[in-house]
């Protein structure tokens, strides 16, 4: 399966076993969603199920949190990562902190997917990375898939967890284990070990980071289209590397990274987002209290530009392989 | 009190569907001429029917009728007659140009000629417009150059946006066109800002913002109404009701029980529902509106009901949603037939004229286009350095982005 096949499969799956699962957004419901993730749904569940919104990130986020407090399970699509800031105050003061507030007593149990990054010449409205912007959200779960497997198996948990989760859909990834070499065509998921995905149920648990390469002299702490440019980098570097694909980014898996640099002795950070404030400021931090004493080189960070994501100069801004490859040479010394 | 029925979810669904014959029979189309033309001074308790009416100038024989009659001459009619025509043509060019390859994205306006371009002309062109992606009329008609707007769909080493937007997020503080933005319905309430600081500041000049029916549901539109309202600000707030979002019919946004233009009530304020393809009625409502914000007298919402003759972008396929040859049964037609249709009942145009236009505004475009193409296009030929993507995040580059530049290599 695509990674678009492989997330309808995840909500069919979900809407078929526990009908409180319902899925709506911009132009999901009969076209399907402007990225077919939801293509087919209200055919087979009924429009009451899956069904369109008016173009309001706030409300389609107000509303889903009124269906959680119902006792439904919302998957809202936000057509854009890019788009999801009208929604942020019903992200940030109440899905996120309902349940704080309530004493338990309310709890919003949705799930928010969105597609992030860029890679398709979308300009800085349809490019961006904002995950750092929720992991700094107390009580928002932050997750980020880099294959088909791990995509369906962690919306599926997601779906499931009762507590608001963002799950961010790489959309480079969409169709293929896309490795920065844009020059390059991908090789369709078809053709890859991730993309076996089975029919039924499954999960990936949140909150577990999955070693994708392993390697003795470095570790790469990456998540979602950089996991593929990373072993890409990897590959052409000829670094031993141990890539860490971290899935989760709230609450982070700390043991497989901790165990990882703690083996490695070195840890280079990688994210398509801007840099200053990134998600890697925060591994960085972690990866400095609990492996000080193991570190022999600085920690380095492979990240976007702190530049809005610019138009035509897509892949001068985008940190491909080549700068990744860079990056493991400095945290070793080179 | 216990409920004796099931509640049952309500989901708007369109008249039809691919497959489907188009039906419009929900269009109701009062004769031209039929709507009263209210003094600008009118209180908008007073006309609140216009808010639910059709204000049509043209009838079916192009005759203009009705107190509407914005009486243009014909050479102004020309002027429009043309500036409609090259913008077609351009939408055509830059549509072909992407599936060519030479850029990423376009977006046309192609069966909404009328609302860009006939605003343009009603409006002053020291007046401040905070556009859509669907108003490129506004720039031809203000007599913009083509080659420039093609620099920037290219992002070309003379795109003045240095390649930074995705194309058609034009810019032109010197045509008083707003930077366009991604993200949906933001301007609408900034065009409202930029009226009040014209009020604050004693100017004359008035704004005018546009917005789609489908992003009229985005909490931004209302902050638009709400300061237009309690400021009185002098602003023309034009919502484009082109019947679909993106595959989303207008009843999706809320479209289903009252019209747009009825939004404006709430807020007291007066609002007039225009055929958005009728040249001449989108003219003289323009005119309404712009002579009320003049005269201290504050803002009016206009809808313009037209519909999207052609994909929402080069990424869409509308016959995924909606029937295939829905556009050919709009009851309002074409904008650019019926303007030649009066002109050539008013006698001051001809069909040799026509084609002779025709010619000459391909030309124009097939000879903008051979320029735009030597500066470059996408990703082809020459453009704007990576070492100015730094530039412009602030007004002095910090130290952070210095470096980040050397690490590119600049
Ligand atoms: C805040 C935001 N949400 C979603 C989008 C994605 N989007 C781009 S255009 C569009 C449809 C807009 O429809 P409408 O306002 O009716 O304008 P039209 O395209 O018909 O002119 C959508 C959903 C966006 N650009 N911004």
């Amino acid at each position: 399966m695509s990674m678009v096949q492989a997330l309808n499969s995840a909500m069919d799956v979900m809407m078929g076993r526990d009908d409180k699962v319902v899925v709506f957004g911009e132009d999901v419901g009969y076209f399907g969603g402007v990225f077919r993730c939801t293509e087919g749904l209200q055919r087979k569940y009924g429009t009451d199920r899956a069904f369109d919104t008016p173009i309001a990130e706030a409300g389609i986020l107000a509303t889903a949190v009124g269906m959680g407090v119902y006792g439904l399970r919302p998957v809202v699509e936000i057509q854009f990562a890019d788009y999801i800031y009208p929604a942020t105050d019903q992200l940030i003061s109440s899905a996120a902190r309902l349940r704080y507030r309530s004493a338990g007593e309310f709890t919003a149990p949705i799930t928010v997917r969105t597609p992030c990054g860029g890679g398709i010449f979308g300009g800085q409205t349809h490019s961006q990375s904002p995950e750092a912007i929720f992991t700094h959200v107390c009580g928002l779960k932050t997750v980020i898939p880099s294959n088909p497997y791990d995509a369906k198996g962690l919306l599926i948990s997601a779906i499931e967890d009762d507590d608001p989760v963002i799950f961010l859909e790489p959309k480079r990834l969409y169709n293929g284990p896309f490795n920065g070499h844009h020059d390059q065509p991908v090789t369709p998921w078809t053709e890859h070990p991730s993309g076996e995905v089975p029919d039924g149920h499954y999960t990936v648990p949140l909150s577990t980071a999955s070693v994708v390469r392993a390697g003795e002299d470095v570790t790469v702490l990456t998540y979602g289209t950089m996991v593929h440019v990373a072993l890409a980098a990897v590959a052409e570097s000829g670094v031993d590397a141990e890539v860490v694909d971290l899935r989760t980014l709230v609450p982070i898996d700390i043991d497989t990274i901790v165990a990882s640099v703690t083996k490695t002795g070195r840890c280079v950070i990688v994210h398509e987002a801007t840099r200053t404030s990134g998600f890697g400021a925060e591994l960085s931090a972690l990866v400095q209290e609990n492996c000080f004493y193991s570190l022999e080189a600085p920690i380095v960070r492979v990240t976007g530009w702190d530049t809005p994501y610019p138009h035509s100069l897509e892949w001068e801004y985008f940190p491909g392989p080549r700068r990744v490859a860079e990056g493991l040479r400095k945290a070793m010394g080179g | 009190m216990k409920n004796t029925v099931p509640l049952q979810l309500h989901v708007p669904e369109p008249s039809a569907r691919p497959g489907q014959p188009p039906d419009f029979s929900w269009v109701k189309l009062p004769a031209a001429g039929s709507v009263t033309r209210p003094d600008i001074g009118a209180e908008p308790a007073a006309i609140r029917e216009h808010a639910f009416a059709l204000i049509r100038v043209l009838d079916d024989n192009g005759n203009a009728v009705g107190p509407w009659d914005p009486r243009l001459d014909p050479e102004t009619l020309r002027r429009g007659l043309r500036a409609m025509m090259l913008t077609r043509a351009y939408d055509n060019r830059m549509f072909r140009a992407q599936r060519q390859g030479k850029t990423s994205f376009y977006m046309p306006c192609t069966g909404e000629e009328a609302i860009g371009v006939a605003q343009a002309m009603a409006l002053d062109d020291r007046d401040m417009t905070f556009p859509t992606y669907r108003q490129q009329g506004l720039l031809i008609a203000r007599g913009w150059p083509l080659v420039d707007m093609m620099n920037q769909v290219y992002s070309n080493s003379h795109d003045r946006l240095k390649g930074r937007q995705m194309p058609i997020m034009y810019s032109s503080k010197e045509a008083g066109f707003f930077s366009i933005a991604g993200n949906l319905a933001t301007h609408f309430p900034q065009a409202v800002g930029w009226a009040m600081a014209s009020a604050i500041r004693h100017d004359d000049r008035i704004a005018a913002g546009w917005i789609g029916e489908g992003a009229t549901a985005e909490g931004d539109f209302h902050h638009a109404l709400t300061f237009a309202s309690v400021y009185r600000a002098p602003v023309i707030l034009n919502i484009v009701n082109n019947q679909y979002a993106i595959s989303s019919f207008q009843g999706i946004a809320g479209g289903e029980h009252a019209t747009f233009a009825a939004r404006g009530l709430g807020y007291g304020l007066p609002s007039l529902r225009v055929d958005g393809n009728d040249f001449l009625a989108v003219h003289a409502v323009t005119s309404w509106a712009a002579d009320r914000a003049r005269s201290n007298l504050g803002p009016t919402v206009i809808e313009l009901l037209t519909y999207r003759a052609s994909a929402h972008s080069t990424s869409d396929d509308p016959s995924k949603y909606r029937p295939a040859d829905e556009a050919s049964q709009w009851p309002l037609g074409d904008p650019i037939a019926r303007l030649r249709a009066h002109l050539v009942a008013l006698g001051a145009w001809s069909n040799e004229q026509h084609a002779q236009l025709a010619a000459e505004v391909d030309g124009a475009v097939r000879d903008a286009q051979r320029e735009a193409e030597s500066y470059g296009t996408m990703g082809v030929g020459e453009h704007h350095s990576p070492a100015t993507m730094f530039e412009d995040v602030f007004k002095e580059m910090p130290w952070h982005l210095r470096r980040q530049r050397q690490e590119l290599g600049f």
